[in-house]
Formats: structure tokens, C-alpha cells, sequence
């Protein structure tokens, strides 16, 4: 093995390790396992849009929509359909995805500018359905009244419902479980295929690949993605509201993705660790925790574009 | 483009280091901070502070912050200082419940107080009934939260909705008529107040429509149309915050107040506030005002607060203050911290004067852990003398008496073993 | 029926004539500079705000003419110095650093001048209504109108008759010829921006008189503009003008039938647009690819 193969080896083994055990350093640094469970949430969030944003270059903005189909889905399975946590994320992931592809047939042939503001247009549809489908959805108030089920192994029972660190191993696992599915597209020629994407679209087009295909698959795995992050959601809340897909959210992830490093596999779980952490600091501190996110968006995109990564590997260069 | 390039020659490596360690300062600090000194008893309180629910959020901060001088100034709880650790919940659900956890985990909070969104409430009392921790809800309405979601580490100081619309129901039709109009925002607070109404109304023979209307319109002309079409005597206004006021003012702007009466149940001080003169008008329900006069203690809450805010005392105020004060005073009756004992000693527990502001000694029922507070009925006016001076109690309801037996609400409390 | 109808509708108008002019000033930056300005609703915050604590001192007229250049002058400053240094780059950045910058407003707005609603003194006579019959139209409304018109033409005769509209147009459809034909194309964004803004600014002015201040006001009033545009079709003005009357219009005509659906119908609109004509009704095809 080559030198810079083993560095990345090591790189990723450090990285596994400091999640493996995150919950027992968290603690002494004034940390709780908890917090960490939502880093993961949502840095799988951050990762599914940068799916989309970093390796096929396509700028969703309203991408939180699937997010919010997805904790929705698991919630209404876990309220009305049955007590188990898988069916509930496999509903949430389906209904994310499905929605996904659909609505990506209407938008692909759409880039830029225009792409993102369609992309925020629909999303807020979606926040209007949730919004209004009260009888449904819990209309502002929420869904609620389902909570995350133990695992029932038929030899044990894994509890996640009231032991916080059984959850957050619970949601590492699936954490790479994504993890795993998203790092082998990328790998594959379907995966170079969006990259040969974002850095040439015109270029690709000459080489005969549909391009707005490859777009809309891109878009639909994404969404997919997307919805497995929002059904976990649901379960760390025991709850799903319309303001998971409201397009202030999508921002969020948007800004995860920029701060960790577009380019990057592991950029947005680096963002979206600095961000939530960073906003349950501030939030404690000051109630003007506001000026200061917003303040970090611009800084950000000012003086940091290529994100903490970009920055960092740009040095070493 | 190299960084001799760009407009702005900062060194971004020197501002990455900078903001690590003073990162890696502040998240050490709580950890040295526990090593020092006696270990205060820890209040969490979690409220919209910023969102379309900041000003009400943040009247009972200022609220929940005097009662723990005072608290402290007295000796604290058992002995020990109180501190309240204040926490955002930005009228998110997810943020909410984890601040909750972050609150009970990380700074093992004795108390929960929160929150006045009631869903966001709701979310947080499923956490702290699973930690078994006390957890009193200051400022969300919905019926649910003593009703059919009640818990037994649950209780609440204001109003349900259903004693609310009651204390006022019967002055409105006994005033005004018994046809009436709705506009009522569509959400569950909403729906709430009017199931509350309506059935009220039903049993005393009245006839009503109504509109469902969204959260955060601004412009009520549609529905104002179709109500002046209707003809009702009284128009009910549900909405709240800036929907009430935008409501309200073109009520009166299309000059409809001359058509017929409006009222409902909640138009908070800080909402009057917030409207010009010609919409201070109808009749409402204020859930605890500060001008009650030949009652004891009010004149100083109410100075104190005007010191620290500028203006008179509001219900929320009160809901803060009371929502702390309770906490004290039943841990230091008790002389425990344990939950399911404290737990126990508030359900029938009367509020005494000095806290509870109002006529009589209410208590938090035991059916529902709802507190059972005077219900003050009456009419909105531009301000006469002091500006604040907006209201004027015409009926005040004591609490058991708008709430309907405990049977009624649905609630079933379960103790733990 | 007939009358509950005509009354929605003239009303839906008016309420549209509202979103026109916040759209037209999202839309003139949008085409120039290709920048979705997401603080364009805390623009209208501020104007707003600026107007509340000048009214005092100089009436509501003159807070009316005074505010908006201010506000103006604030984009102006914003411009050059947050979102000129993005120009080159992906829209990305500037929809992202737009957003971040709407939440310092709203926030900065709270801290300024507290949470708590404040009401906006409008002179007596224009509070009341036109007539007993048309008793839903006050004199504020139409006021709100003649001002959107007014501001209307003014906007097309300066894009139309003087240099600087002209050159915007130009710039719209290509601005490298335009900077190649000599122009200063930083001023000429800038200036582009701020009329954008001045809009927005006149909007808060206005906005204010009808339901009074609040940190948050701008927030809601930024997605009708926006779908205004989609509507209407991106790249063209009359497009948004239009877009900006019809959702107006549908939205009040919904509020009829089934209200609870009046503000998701404009979605509805937009996702029909989307699907028969994407260009929108006068877009032309090709103007966002």
C-alpha cells in the first residue's frame, strides 16, 4: 500500500474511533450523548445534500422537504401502522425517496439559479401540506404521540428508548450503514460520472451522457438519503413538525456542507458538527445566538468557501 | 485567486486558531466550574425566545428571574442557591427537546420549566416524565397538556383554553347575543378555543360560523367579508400575536366594530401593546392582571416589575415568577429534591398570596395538575391614566369554577411505582 | 355570491399589487447580478423600522419619502462590501451569505428595538373605509396602491428613458458586452441593487402602516415575491408584475371557497407553472438555464 493510502486509512480508522466513543469523552468536555446523536442526524443530512451539492455541483435549496417527508413517514408508521423501529425507517426513507423522484423529473432540466428557487418552492409545498393536513400531520403542533421502539432481536431486546448511548449506537450503525451505500456510489463509474458532471456539464454532454438522467438519479438517491437522516430525526425527537421542511432548515444543511468542505466525503459531518454544537453553545450564552449564526454564514462564505477541509487540505498542498 | 488577491488581507489560519481555543476554553469551563464551591439547585427554563413567540417568552424570563433573587435572598432551596439556566427552544420542537436533554444530562437540573409553544411543551414533558423530573409548564394553553396527555411530573399555572372561553361565555351571550362568528387560527391552540366555545354555546341554544384562518396571515379581509355577511353579534377573535393584531386593527379599520361586538379569550398585554387606540376594544379573558385593587402584594409585584421592564406586569410575568416560586416552595415544604415526592405534595397544594397575586389561594388540582387561577373577565380600552392601563376586570372567574370538573378533562394520572 | 366574489377579487388585487412591488426589487437583482436575495424581506424589516422611529420627528409623509433612500443607502453599503466580492462565483455563496445576512437583521432588529409589536401611526383620514358598501377598501389601501403604481412607473420610465435603465437592460441580457462596451459594471450593479433595495425599503414603509413592526414581518412576505417571479417568469419585469397580481387574485379567490388553502394555492400556482409552461407566463426561454 502506498503511503497516501494508508494515510487515508488512518484517517478513517481515527475518525471511526472518535465516533465509536463518543458518548465517554463527550461528557468531561461538557458534552452529552444526546447532542451527539443529533451531530450524526444531522450530519447525514448534510452528507445526503452533498450528495447532490458537492459531487454532482446541482444546488437544492429546498432539499429539508425529504428531510421532512422522512420524519414524518417513520412517525405516522410508528403512530398508526405498527411499534417497530425498522418498518418506520424504511417508510420514512421510501417516502422521502419516492417524492424525491418525482418531483426531480419536473425540475431537472432547470440549473443555477432557477434550479434552487424551484427547489424552494417545493419544498415549501410540502411545508404547507404538513402545515395544513392537520388532521393528519398535527398541522403546527406536530406529530406526536409515537416514540421510538426497542429492537427486538427475538434473543434480546435492545432498548434505544430510554438509554441514551444504546440510541446513539443505534444511530452510528445506520449512520454507516448510509455511510457505506453512499461511499460505494461514489466509487463506482456512476459516481465518477457526477463528478465528471459538476466540473464539466457541457464537456459530459459531449461524451453522450445523459446528463439529465444522471441528474435525476443523483437528485433521487440523494432523497433517499435524505429521508433515512429525517426518519432518525423523528426517532431522536419522538416527534415530527413542519419546521424540519421548512427551507430556513435546508439552509442549515446548505451551510453544514459549505463550513465542513463541499469537496469532501467527510466535509458536512465536520460542519454540521462545528454548526450544532456551535448553535447549542450560543443558544445557552445569548439570546442573540442569531446574529452570530448568521454572522458565521457570511464569514464563511467570505473568507472560508472551500469549508474547514478545503482550507486545510489547500495548506497542505 | 492567492490571498495577495483578495480585498481583504486577514490571516485565516490566525482566526481558525483563535476560535478553536477560545472553543476549547469555554467547553472545559463548565467542567472547572463543578469543581468549585457548593452546588446550587439548577432551574432549567426553556422558552421561545427568539421566533414569532419572543415577547411573551421573555416577559416570563424577566418573571422567572425575580422570583429567583428573591428565592436566593431568602436562603434559596434547602439551603442551597438557585440558578436559573435560561435555554432557546426558537419554537422548534427538536431544539426544544434537546435542550431539555441537554439541561436534565449535561447540567442535571433539578426543575423543568417550559414551554410556550404547547406542542414543543408537550415534547419536553415526554423527556421529563421518562427522567423523572418535575417539569412545570408556565405558558402553553393547549387543553391536552392536563387533559388527555397529562403526566403525573406535569403541572400547570395558566389557563387551559376550556376555562378560559368558559369564564367568559356566558357574559358574551348574556351582552351581546348568541350568534357569533369565529376566527380562529388554524392550529390546535385554535381549534381548542373553539370546541371550548362552541360547546358552550351549543347548550345555551346559540347558532355560529366561522373561519379557520392560517397561521401568520396578514390580511383578514376575506374573512372579515364573509363575517359581515353573516351578521353575528359577536365576532370571536382566536388568533394570536401579530395575527391578532393585524386581525383586530382591520376590524375596526372597516369600521365592523360598530356592527357588533368582538371579544374571545386571550388578548395579552403585550399584544394590546402592540395595537393602535381604535383596536383596544372588545371582551376578553386575562389570565392575571396587575391592577387589583385591595388585593395584597400585587402593587409590589407590579412595581418591581416596572422597574426591571418599564412597563406594568403582565400574565406572563406571572406565569414565570409563579411557575419558579411553586418550585421553592414546595421543595422547601418537603424538604426534598426527589421528584415523585414533590410531585405528590403539589397535587392539592395552594398557592399563598404572596405568590399567587390574586384573590383567594388557588391550588393545583389534583385531578389535573391544572392551577386553578382566577380568571379575570372583562373589557379592553385605550389607556386611562397609566398607559398601560388598558383593561378593566369586569368578572373575575375563580379558577375551579371556569374549569369544569377534572373528570371532564381527559386526564388519567399514572404514578410510578 | 357574486358580490362576495367581486369583493375578493378587487381585494386579491390589491393584496397583489403589495407582492408587485416587493417581487419587482427581488427580481431586478435577480436578473442583473444573478443573485437570490434572501434578506430582501429584511430590507423591508429595516425600511419598516426606520420609518417607525423617523414618523416622530418628521409625520408619516415624510417618513414615507425619507425611509427608503435609507434603506437604500443601507443596501448600497451591503452591497459593496458583503455581496461584490461574490460576483464571480457560484450563486451559492450569495444565496447562502444572503440568508445568513437575513438572520442578523431580524435579530439585530430584536435587540434594537425589542421583540414586543410595535404599532406605525398612519394619519386618521386614511384608516377608514372607502365607503358603507366597499366597507373591506380603506384609504390606506388604496393609498398602498397609488403608491404601487406610482413607483411602477417610475421604475419603467428610469429602466426605459435613462441611461442607467438602459444599461440594466442591457446588462440583463449580456453584461460582458456591456462591460466590454466600456461601462462600469461594479457601479452598475451597485446601483441596481440599491433601487432593488429601495423597493424593499418603500414595502417596509408601507407594510408597517398596514400591520404594524415586528422582527419577523419580512419573513412571510419573502415567498409570495418569489413565486411571484417563477410565475411571471424569470427575466422578464412585466412577467413579475403579473406574476405578482395573479397569485393576489388567487389567493383571495381561494380565501372564498376553502381559506384554509389560500396561501398553499399560491404553491399550487407555481407548481402548475411549472409543469405546463416552465418559463412562466412572459419568460423567455433559455433567460435561467
Amino acid at each position: 500500500m502506498s503511503t497516501e493510502q494508508t494515510r487515508k486509512l488512518v484517517v478513517l480508522a481515527a475518525i471511526w474511533i472518535i465516533l465509536i466513543s463518543a458518548p465517554y469523552w463527550m461528557v468531561p468536555l461538557g458534552g452529552y450523548t444526546a447532542l451527539a446523536t443529533r451531530v450524526l442526524v444531522l450530519g447525514l443530512a448534510a452528507m445526503s445534500l452533498n450528495f447532490l451539492l458537492g459531487f454532482t455541483g446541482v444546488l437544492s435549496f429546498g432539499h429539508a422537504a425529504y428531510f421532512g417527508l422522512g420524519a414524518y413517514g417513520a412517525g405516522l408508521t410508528l403512530k398508526y401502522l405498527a411499534a417497530s423501529t425498522p418498518l418506520a425507517l424504511i417508510a420514512g426513507i421510501m417516502l422521502a425517496g419516492i417524492c424525491g423522484a418525482l418531483l426531480g423529473m419536473l425540475i431537472v432540466r432547470r440549473r443555477g439559479v432557477y434550479f434552487a428557487m424551484v427547489t424552494i418552492a417545493f419544498g415549501q409545498v410540502f411545508y404547507y401540506i404538513a402545515f395544513q393536513w392537520s388532521s393528519l400531520t398535527g398541522g403546527d403542533d406536530g406529530l406526536r404521540g409515537f416514540s421510538r421502539q426497542p429492537l427486538d432481536f427475538g434473543a434480546f431486546k435492545f432498548d434505544i428508548l430510554s438509554n441514551e448511548k444504546n440510541f446513539y449506537f443505534f444511530v452510528l450503525f445506520c449512520f454507516a450503514l448510509a455511510l457505506g451505500i453512499m461511499g460505494f456510489i461514489l466509487r463506482s463509474p456512476f459516481g465518477r460520472t457526477m463528478i465528471a458532471i459538476r466540473e464539466n456539464e457541457r464537456r459530459a454532454r459531449f461524451l453522450g451522457i445523459p446528463v439529465e438522467r444522471h441528474i435525476w438519479i443523483a437528485f433521487t438517491l440523494s432523497c433517499f438519503f435524505m429521508g433515512f437522516a429525517g426518519a432518525l430525526y423523528a426517532l431522536v425527537n419522538n416527534f415530527a413538525d413542519p419546521r424540519g421542511l421548512h427551507y430556513s432548515q435546508s439552509g442549515d444543511f446548505v451551510m453544514m456542507a459549505v463550513m465542513g468542505g463541499m469537496r469532501n466525503f467527510w466535509g458536512p459531518l465536520l460542519g454540521a458538527a462545528v454548526f450544532v454544537v456551535l448553535q447549542d453553545y450560543l443558544s445557552s450564552v445569548t439570546v442573540n445566538w442569531m446574529s452570530f449564526v448568521g454572522l458565521l454564514f457570511v464569514l464563511v462564505v467570505l473568507f472560508f468557501p472551500r469549508g474547514l477541509l478545503g482550507f486545510l487540505q489547500r495548506s497542505k498542498a | 485567486m492567492g490571498p495577495t488577491q483578495r480585498p481583504w488581507s486577514v490571516d485565516r489560519r490566525a482566526i481558525l486558531k483563535t476560535g478553536a481555543a477560545i472553543a476549547a476554553v469555554q467547553f472545559a469551563s463548565p467542567y472547572i466550574i463543578k469543581a468549585r464551591g457548593e452546588s446550587p439547585v439548577k432551574i432549567g427554563f426553556i422558552d421561545p425566545l427568539t421566533g414569532v413567540y419572543a415577547a411573551i417568552a421573555q416577559s416570563e424570563v424577566v418573571g422567572a428571574k425575580f422570583a429567583t433573587e428573591e428565592i436566593n435572598k431568602k436562603g434559596g432551596i434547602l439551603g442551597r442557591q438557585v440558578e436559573l439556566l435560561v435555554e432557546d427552544s426558537a419554537n422548534d420542537v427538536g431544539t426544544g427537546v434537546q435542550k431539555a436533554r441537554k439541561l436534565i444530562e449535561r447540567d442535571g437540573v433539578n426543575f423543568i420549566v417550559g414551554d410556550v409553544n404547547s406542542g414543543i411543551a408537550i415534547a419536553i414533558a415526554q423527556v421529563t416524565s421518562e427522567k423523572k423530573v418535575l417539569h412545570i409548564v408556565g405558558g402553553g394553553h393547549s387543553d391536552i397538556i392536563t387533559g388527555s396527555s397529562c403526566n403525573w411530573n406535569v403541572f400547570r399555572v395558566c389557563n387551559s383554553t376550556f376555562m378560559d372561553a368558559n369564564a367568559i361565555a356566558a357574559t358574551l351571550m348574556e351582552k351581546f347575543g348568541k350568534k357569533w362568528y369565529f376566527l380562529t387560527p388554524d392550529y390546535a391552540y385554535g381549534h381548542s378555543v373553539q370546541d371550548g366555545f362552541e360547546k358552550l354555546l351549543k347548550a345555551a341554544g346559540g347558532t355560529f360560523s366561522g373561519s379557520l384562518v392560517p397561521l401568520g396571515t396578514a390580511d383578514y379581509s376575506a374573512y372579515l367579508i364573509q363575517a359581515k355577511s353573516y351578521g353575528p353579534q359577536v365576532l370571536i377573535n382566536v388568533m394570536g400575536g401579530g395575527d391578532q393584531v393585524s386581525s383586530l386593527k382591520q376590524f375596526v379599520q372597516f369600521g365592523l366594530d360598530k356592527q357588533m361586538a368582538v371579544g374571545g379569550t386571550l388578548f395579552e398585554l403585550e399584544t394590546i401593546r402592540a395595537v393602535p387606540d381604535a383596536a383596544r376594544v372588545g371582551w376578553w379573558t386575562m389570565e392575571w392582571w396587575w391592577d387589583q385593587p385591595g388585593v395584597p402584594h400585587v402593587a409590589e409585584f407590579n412595581a418591581a416589575m416596572k422597574k426591571i421592564t418599564g412597563g406594568a406586569a403582565t400574565a406572563r410575568n406571572w406565569f414565570g415568577y409563579a411557575s419558579v416560586q411553586t418550585l421553592a416552595l414546595v421543595a422547601n415544604q418537603e424538604k426534598t429534591l426527589d421528584a415523585p415526592k414533590l410531585a405528590h405534595a403539589l397535587s392539592g397544594y395552594k398557592l399563598p398570596p404572596e405568590i399567587a397575586l390574586q384573590p383567594g389561594t388557588p391550588e393545583y388540582r389534583a385531578g389535573d395538575h391544572e392551577l386553578m387561577s382566577t380568571v379575570f373577565a372583562g373589557e379592553a380600552h385605550p389607556p386611562k391614566g397609566d398607559p398601560d392601563n388598558m383593561f378593566s376586570v369586569k368578572n373575575p372567574v375563580p379558577g375551579a369554577k371556569a374549569a369544569g370538573p377534572a373528570e371532564d378533562t381527559g386526564c388519567k394520572i399514572q404514578w410510578p411505582a | 355570491m357574486t358580490q362576495l366574489l367581486l369583493f375578493n377579487v378587487t381585494n386579491g388585487l390589491i393584496v397583489g399589487a403589495f407582492y408587485v412591488l416587493m417581487a419587482l426589487g427581488l427580481s431586478l437583482i435577480l436578473n442583473l447580478s444573478n443573485v437570490i436575495n434572501f434578506a430582501h424581506g429584511g430590507f423591508l424589516v429595516i425600511g419598516g423600522y426606520i420609518a417607525y422611529a423617523i414618523t416622530p420627528y418628521i409625520g408619516f409623509w415624510g417618513a414615507l419619502l425619507v425611509a427608503p433612500p435609507l434603506t437604500a443607502i443601507i443596501g448600497l453599503a451591503v452591497e459593496r462590501v458583503l455581496i461584490r466580492p461574490l460576483y464571480g462565483r457560484d450563486p451559492l455563496y450569495s444565496l447562502l451569505l444572503t440568508f445568513g445576512l437575513a438572520f442578523i437583521i431580524e435579530d439585530g432588529t430584536r435587540f434594537i428595538f425589542g421583540a414586543q409589536g410595535k404599532p406605525m401611526t398612519i394619519p386618521a383620514f386614511l384608516s377608514q373605509s372607502v365607503s358603507n358598501e366597499l366597507f373591506f377598501i380603506t384609504w390606506y389601501r388604496l393609498f398602498m396602491v397609488a403608491v404601487v403604481v406610482v413607483a411602477v412607473t417610475l421604475l419603467f420610465v428610469l429602466l426605459r428613458y435613462t441611461r442607467l435603465g438602459i444599461r440594466i437592460r442591457a446588462g440583463t441580457l449580456d453584461l460582458e458586452t456591456v462591460a466590454a462596451l466600456g461601462i462600469n459594471v461594479q457601479m452598475l450593479r451597485s446601483l441596481n441593487f440599491a433601487v432593488g433595495i429601495y423597493l424593499a425599503g418603500l414595502s417596509g414603509v408601507l407594510a408597517a402602516g398596514q400591520l404594524g413592526l415586528e422582527p419577523t414581518m419580512g419573513t412571510g412576505l419573502l415567498m409570495p415575491s418569489f413565486i411571484a417571479i417563477i410565475v411571471g417568469g424569470i427575466g422578464s419585469l412585466p412577467g413579475t408584475l403579473a406574476g405578482g397580481l395573479l397569485i393576489g387574485v388567487a389567493s383571495g379567490l381561494t380565501a372564498v371557497f376553502f381559506p384554509a388553502a389560500s396561501e398553499a394555492v399560491i404553491y399550487v400556482m407555481m407548481a402548475v407553472v411549472l409543469l405546463i409552461r416552465p418559463r412562466g407566463l412572459f419568460g423567455e426561454e433559455g433567460m435561467m438555464s
